[in-house]
């Protein structure tokens, strides 16, 4: 791999935050804690530094709190740099107030993007878990000579059951249209939220659309000007999962438990960075019972768990059972509980031998820093 | 310009750990594994940066690749100071000519350059091997409290251990009055736990007078030495120096020997054992593998165990520490070992009171290790050894006692 000072990553990190509002309550769509020791972030920034990608600015909204400490200097990205780097990139309008689209955030940051020296730019939001190689996609967009490539996977799509998602149709790798969230369900190409374009292209959409107070990337563009610009579309083969929903952050965290989901996800030649904890292993008591579960280190567990992922620094009683369940950072479950089809969030505390039960596809979400 | 420091930490990595065998072949005895995520030398440099000691030397010379690049910038550590932070000390030439370091007292007599840039009053020295949590800065002003020129930490350790060890022999008021490497009759309890606070001034006057008197030696053909407790400590006693014992209370264990670090890391499993990795006022820091969360399969049956990221456990593990990118498949058995990163322990192996080194394969059917129950003479009885990146081929064994570095 060598260091690309040719492609600028720009990151949306607050995108789609209302699609999941029960976890971006105090935290950014980035920042959603996920796979037993990572945030959603974690994803498109490892993607972007495993493809050489040296210069990263992310753009954040509103409660963006949690990814600031978590994010630092960038360093555990290796976005620590003199020449490039991770950029932090906090909201800030024209006109004052909040950005409302993804090309109003782009105008307002504008002068940091005419500042980097990279010819193309990166765009990605931070909804979707997947380990791509973004190398392939921007040989592409160069050959092809589009005007902007979208990112897509051939997936099950189920208008009930997924929200915010972007159909592309097809003809070969031509985009004809993108629609928002549209009345079907069946395999469709799913847009990855992740588009290449020249900087000088990107300039002139922000500044063209900006004037005519239009700031959507997706409908003042690529659905607008579908006739007009050259956009192709670029078929991402391998696992991906889209958090869209409370019901499908539980899902895509609980898939991992399949091992050939798992190591799709994660490659020994692509590793996912994300800051480090410093915990010490994890320790299993004398009667602990496991099957079948995905566990971070820091963990001190004394009881049954069974199909379900556990964060770092969870504590498990003795007696206790947890099946099913997603069981976020430094959550305390005590003695004799039950808990089934539940996600905890942070820091939540569980006293002795309280039962909580979900259902599978309603599982029973307890908010950070709950005491129960 | 260099920024003066209170006090500059040197530690010395530099041992063959020539007991450790196997495990050290390739590897300086600080990057051992220990304790699931560790490497031993994350013990001394963790206290020194939770003791707010941010400048050390670690000084370097057998095998120093692993190390090296374990160490890095110190950043794991926090040791990445734009004053001070961690700095790898190998030997070097000189006009004077090259030299390898020729005993403890004379590599930090090498480094003492190093050292004066800094300015410091005081110089901590410490080994790369032994396992404990302590806040040296309590040392330091015990040290100066004491108005003493060298203050050696010391532990007290049963009776019919302290044959074992450097035993110091104090006054009422902790100054040290005499001092015995590893006494046949001991006359106390107190064993150095080779961690030195020496005011600067007095340690260097003293290594160079060792230097130059075993130099002297030398030329005469008579034997010399340039050690520490052997040297340093017995000169500064002789002239009547201040030295004072200073009493640590708490974990420590030198892990010098194999079955020293086995039972060190089953230390870790016994709820009696103040060893508390888990405080979050004085963590424990590594360098991390960036490994997925471990995954715990439907046929594993986990019971008393540490285990680390990135592992994928099938089989039945039982008192057992298991490191970062270990694989344990189904119907595999461990218990009472260590697994160190990335071994693989495949389908109806049996690894029982084991160490199993980095990147070592134990195939189907072998076996590594047995209980001392099913040994008949319990003299023949023993931890098994299996060294870094060794395959057990299928049916083959490794018996009690036995260490291999080669395939078989």
């Amino acid at each position: 791999m060598v260091v690309n000072y040719n492609v600028l990553g720009l990151i949306f990190a607050s995108m789609h935050d209302t699609s999941v509002a029960e976890l971006t309550k105090q935290r950014t769509m980035g920042s959603i804690l996920f796979g037993g020791r990572y945030r959603l972030i974690d994803f498109p920034l490892s993607n972007m530094v495993n493809s050489g990608i040296a210069e990263v600015g992310v753009i954040t909204k509103s409660n963006y709190g949690s990814l600031l400490d978590h994010l630092g200097s960038g360093r555990e990205w290796d976005l620590s740099r003199k020449k490039g780097g991770l950029h932090l990139l906090p909201p800030y309008s024209q006109d004052g107030g909040i950005y409302r689209g993804r090309l109003d955030a782009l105008s307002n940051v504008w002068s940091f993007i005419e500042h980097s020296t990279a010819k193309y730019v990166l765009l990605s939001d931070c909804d979707m878990v997947t380990t791509i190689d973004f190398n392939p996609v921007i040989e592409q967009h160069i050959e092809s000579e589009a005007d902007i490539t979208v990112v897509y996977s051939k997936g099950l799509y189920d208008s009930e059951k997924n929200h915010s998602t972007n159909i592309l149709e097809l003809d070969g790798n031509r985009v004809k249209d993108v629609l928002v969230d549209p009345q079907l369900s069946g395999e469709c190409n799913i847009s990855l939220g992740m588009f290449v374009m020249s900087k000088e292209f990107l300039k002139k959409i922000v500044s063209e659309s900006i004037s005519r107070n239009q700031y959507s990337l997706i409908r003042d563009v690529l659905q607008a000007k579908k006739n007009e610009y050259k956009i192709c579309g670029y078929e991402h083969k391998g696992y991906f999962s889209k958090i869209d929903s409370v019901l499908n952050f539980y899902n895509a965290n609980l898939e991992l438990l399949k091992t050939d989901k798992r190591n799709a996800l994660f490659k020994k030649d692509f590793p996912v960075y994300t800051k480090i904890g410093d915990n010490g292993p994890t320790k299993y008591g004398l009667e602990s019972n496991i099957k079948n579960s995905l566990i971070a280190d820091g963990c001190i567990i004394e009881g049954t768990v069974e199909n379900s992922v556990l964060f770092r620094g969870v504590k498990v009683g003795k007696g206790a059972v947890i099946k099913n369940s997603v069981i976020l950072q430094s959550t305390e479950i005590g003695d004799e509980c039950q808990i089934m089809s539940v996600i905890t969030d942070k820091n939540v505390k569980i006293s002795n031998r309280k039962v909580l039960t979900g259902s599978d596809t309603y599982p029973l979400f307890i908010g950070k820093n709950a005491q129960i | 310009m260099y920024i003066k420091k209170k006090c500059v930490a040197m530690l010395l990595a530099g041992g063959q750990g020539s007991r450790l065998y196997a495990l050290t072949k390739n590897v300086a005895k600080p990057a051992v594994p220990y304790g699931g995520k560790y490497r031993l030398i994350d013990f001394p440099l963790s206290n020194c940066t939770n003791s707010g000691i941010d400048t050390v030397g670690v000084l370097t010379q057998y095998q120093p690749l692993v190390l090296n690049e374990y160490i890095g910038n110190g950043q794991p550590w926090d040791l990445d100071k734009l004053h001070g932070g961690v700095h790898i000390l190998p030997p070097y030439e000189s006009k004077a000519g090259a030299s390898w370091y020729e005993g403890t007292a004379n590599a930090i007599y090498q480094n003492m350059r190093f050292i004066e840039r800094y300015d410091p009053e005081y110089v901590i020295v410490l080994g790369g091997d032994h396992i404990y949590k302590m806040d040296y800065s309590k040392m330091v002003d015990y040290h100066i409290e004491n108005n003493a020129d060298c203050t050696i930490a010391v532990i007290d350790v049963p009776k019919e251990e302290a044959s074992r060890f450097g035993i110091m022999i104090c006054d009422e008021s902790n100054r040290v009055t005499d001092f015995v490497e590893k006494p046949k009759v001991p006359k106390s309890t107190l064993a150095s736990m080779g961690i030195y606070v020496f005011s600067w001034d007095k340690l260097k006057k003293y290594l160079i007078e060792n230097e130059n008197d075993a130099n002297e030696k030398r030329a005469k053909g008579e034997p010399w030495s340039k050690d520490f407790g052997k040297d340093i400590i017995t000169s500064m006693l002789g002239d009547n120096q201040r030295l004072f014992a200073y009493e640590f209370e708490g974990y420590w264990k030198d892990v010098g020997t194999l079955d020293s670090l086995w039972e060190a890391n089953m230390d870790l499993l016994s709820p009696s054992v103040p060893l508390d990795l888990y405080d979050p006022s004085w963590k424990i820091y590594s360098r991390n593998s960036n490994m997925p969360p471990q995954y715990i399969g439907n046929n594993a049956n986990i019971e008393n165990s540490m285990i680390s990221e990135g592992s994928s456990i099938d089989g039945q593990v039982d008192f057992s520490i298991i490191f970062s990118g270990v694989t344990i498949e189904e119907g595999a058995k461990v218990n009472y070992s260590i697994l160190m990163p990335g071994a693989v322990i495949k389908s109806g192996a049996v690894v029982e009171y084991a160490i199993v080194g980095e990147d070592s394969v134990i195939e189907n059917g072998a076996k590594v290790g047995k209980s001392p129950e099913q040994v008949a003479n319990r003299d023949d009885w023993g931890i098994a050894v299996v060294g870094h990146n060794v395959t057990v081929s299928e049916g083959k064994s490794v018996e009690p006692k036995e260490i291999i570095d080669e395939n078989i």
